[in-house]
């Protein structure tokens, strides 16, 4: 047999990426980047590195930084809540979960955003749960009916009760990262246990230009010695927190990233960190960042392949749209984004589901994005050769009679050589007449309601579920929050 | 050169975003002892005017609008200590503090908004990016300001909008100031929910809804 291809995006050269990395190394050491932790600083002081204590400013060595790129693992094993299912984040994997902490839904009933509350939270890692092209769940909806404290922690709640789909999160205060790693240790029966199969990514943000904020830091730090994974979230804005360029953008991602790197594995040698980020063509007339644009996907193709090259797993915000509704827009710039990201080789792809500048999920959205998720990686599992031979004997015999569709062979690979799709409207013009003449986010709807109907929740064991509950209510508590929303 | 003429290039150099120019246009208008607010508004106000309205057209981006307001601002820069030994007041259209709430650092919107203002003649304390809620307000009291504007980025850190207007409350000075919000999160619904008096869409709006909330 033939190997299969494994079809693949490059958009640097490899002289291009090592002048993008050189120069990020060169802006580390002589411009410095800002680390607002002391317990970070303490830790660059300790590794040699020149650190002006007033300005927060660390000037890193290559060298530093070289030593930690060689501790970090190039591939993570990530669990499910169960322990059991694996999943590789590294190589040329491709993981998709949900675009993570919108702060709205999209009501289909009404068409307009509005706050979700526990209910569509619910509503959404149990559909999350449902979809075999969502690897991931991520902590995608603040709920607006538990208070700003508790806000980050509440979502991991609903989450691991719900879903048994390891979990992308990340904190909103520094004080939440204990609870939330609690909830997690007590799903794996302890923290030894949760840091031999980890069940969770925390998404950390450095702020453009070359900063990082204390939250954001001690997350790194937190995590690390946590046996947690990290996830680097550099988000450059062309041309307003970034230079214009996309190669310019580039560098200054890199030297965000790894100074992120740094932290990590200074915290804890050998602790799983990826490559990731969140960045976008700025729109010079709005003033907005859209993560449709074609140049957001060219600067997360170019980051992610330098993270291959520096060997460590990567991520991107991609398959995802800035559309405020299911429309043309939203599945043109989600089909684009999940097609690219997944021939770039990006380990875990957050998207899914969101519109609106990543402020807004909607449940519709993240199952038709499903469907295109399943399209992006029948695409990259490319061309196959599966007989030998190909053709000649199946022609064997062959007459004007001949029927394909009762061959055995048509039997045998169909299924597994294409899709066919529940969302995308596949029927004569007549039969879609006679079906309502239904547009996609309606039959998406109905998909959703047959979905959650004939799909029990996965819930999780009652003994743990209570543990659970014991440590989000005596966090609330700690927090002056006495009573707290109650769960379907 | 005719007063005319020099005020028709001190327009130009602020809608061409020649930072330097401006300047030098100031100095000239100072060694030829102008009436220097007739220099302000006949030469680079029509300027800046003009820039928005280029904006606003479609023509502009943010890049020449961001470069105009730089320009407005280094070419006052020079004229303020000829007006400060003058005694000249120059009008001011109302005085803010502004600044990215507590929490926050993220300040390219808050810088916008701020240069556009203070292009536009108002007269800006520009108090930077996380700043502590009662600073505002001890700001405010102390410049006796007209605006205080809040800006926030993240979805988390928009609630010190919120409870800003609730600290004035508190201090029994809400009306006193005239409360705008803004940033990604927010939006005309959040302003109506806590109680603030305006919310704009971008820097251009943000200082026509001023003017007109001053003008009322």
């Amino acid at each position: 047999m033939i190997k299969t291809i494994r079809p693949k995006l490059e958009l640097l050269s490899r002289r291009f990426i090592e002048k993008i990395i050189d120069e990020a190394y060169e802006i580390l050491d002589k411009q410095g980047i800002f680390v607002e932790n002391k317990e970070a600083l303490k830790l660059f002081t300790q590794a040699g590195m020149k650190v002006d204590k007033k300005t927060s400013r660390v000037h890193l060595k290559r060298r530093l930084v070289e030593k930690c790129l060689a501790t970090a693992p190039s591939v993570i094993k990530l669990y499910d809540r169960t322990g059991e299912r694996e999943y590789t984040v590294g190589g040329d994997e491709v993981h998709f979960d949900p675009g993570s902490a919108a702060v709205r839904i999209l009501d289909h009933k009404t068409g307009e955003e509005r706050k979700p509350d526990t209910k569509d939270v619910v509503d959404f890692c149990r559909l999350t749960e449902c979809l075999d092209n969502i690897h991931f769940q991520s902590t995608g909806l603040i709920s607006a009916d538990v208070p700003h404290p508790i806000a980050d922690i509440y979502r991991l709640y609903i989450g691991l009760i719900f879903s048994r789909k390891p979990v992308v999160t990340g904190t909103f205060r520094v004080q939440s990262f204990r609870p939330m790693k609690d909830l997690l240790a007590a799903v794996r029966g302890g923290d030894k246990a949760l840091a031999a199969k980890p069940m969770a990514i925390f998404d950390a943000c450095p702020s453009p230009p070359l900063k990082w904020s204390n939250l954001t830091t001690q997350s790194l730090i937190d995590a690390a010695r946590a046996g947690l994974p990290s996830e680097l979230i550099s988000m450059g804005l062309t041309g307003a927190t970034s230079l214009v360029t996309i190669s310019g953008t580039l560098v200054q991602h890199v030297a965000e990233n790894l100074c992120g790197v740094t932290i990590v594995q200074l915290a804890k040698k050998g602790a799983p960190v990826i490559f990731g980020g969140s960045p976008a063509s700025f729109d010079m007339k709005r003033g907005t960042p859209p993560m449709g644009a074609i140049e957001t996907m060219m600067i997360d193709a170019g980051y992610a392949q330098i993270g291959k090259y520096l060997n460590l797993p990567t991520h991107a915000y991609m398959a995802l749209s800035d559309a405020k509704t299911n429309d043309a827009q939203a599945g043109m710039e989600t089909g684009v984004g999940a097609v690219l990201g997944a021939l770039a080789g990006i380990n875990v792809i957050s998207g899914p589901g969101m519109l609106d500048f990543e402020s807004c999920q909607s449940l519709e959205k993240l199952v038709i994005d499903d469907e295109i998720c399943g399209m992006a990686y029948r695409l990259i599992s490319g061309i196959a050769q599966r007989d030998e031979p190909i053709a000649t004997d199946k022609f064997e015999g062959y007459t004007p009679e001949t029927q394909f569709l009762s061959m055995p062979h048509t039997k045998k690979w169909y299924r597994m050589e294409h899709l066919y799709p529940v969302i995308a409207d596949r029927d004569t013009y007549d039969a879609w007449v006679a079906l309502g003449k239904k547009p996609i986010a309606q039959r998406a709807a109905e998909h959703i309601e047959k979905l959650l109907r004939s799909n029990p929740p996965a819930l999780i064991e009652k003994d743990v579920r209570t543990e659970l509950t014991r440590i989000l209510t005596a966090y609330a508590k700690a927090n002056g929050i006495e009573s707290l929303p109650a769960l379907p | 050169m005719k007063k005319e003429e020099l005020y028709a290039k001190m327009a130009t150099a602020i809608i061409e975003g020649r930072k330097s120019e401006a300047e030098d246009l100031a100095r000239e208008a100072i060694k030829a002892k102008l009436d220097l607010t007739e220099v302000i508004e006949k030469g680079y106000v029509p300027g800046i005017q003009k820039v928005g309205e280029l904006w606003e057209k479609g023509d502009y981006f943010l890049p020449e609008l961001i470069t105009g307001g730089e320009c407005m601002k280094a070419a006052m820069a020079v004229l303020q200590p000829e007006l400060d030994k003058a005694k000249i007041k120059t009008k001011s259209k109302g005085k803010v503090v502004i600044g990215t709430v507590e929490g926050d650092i993220h300040d390219i919107g808050k810088n916008l908004v701020s240069s556009m203002l203070s292009a536009n003649g108002f007269d800006v304390v520009d108090l930077g990016a996380d700043v502590k809620l009662e600073k505002f307000i001890e700001k405010a009291e102390e410049t006796k300001a007209d605006f205080i504007c809040l800006s926030a980025l993240l979805t988390t850190t928009m609630l010190g909008q919120k409870k800003a207007i609730e600290l004035l409350k508190q201090k029994n000075l809400y009306g006193k100031y005239k409360v705008l919000v803004g940033g990604a999160p927010a939006n005309q619904k959040w302003s109506d929910e806590i109680g603030a008096d305006g919310y704009a869409e971008n820097a251009m709006l943000a200082v026509k809804l001023a003017a007109r909330l001053k003008g009322a």
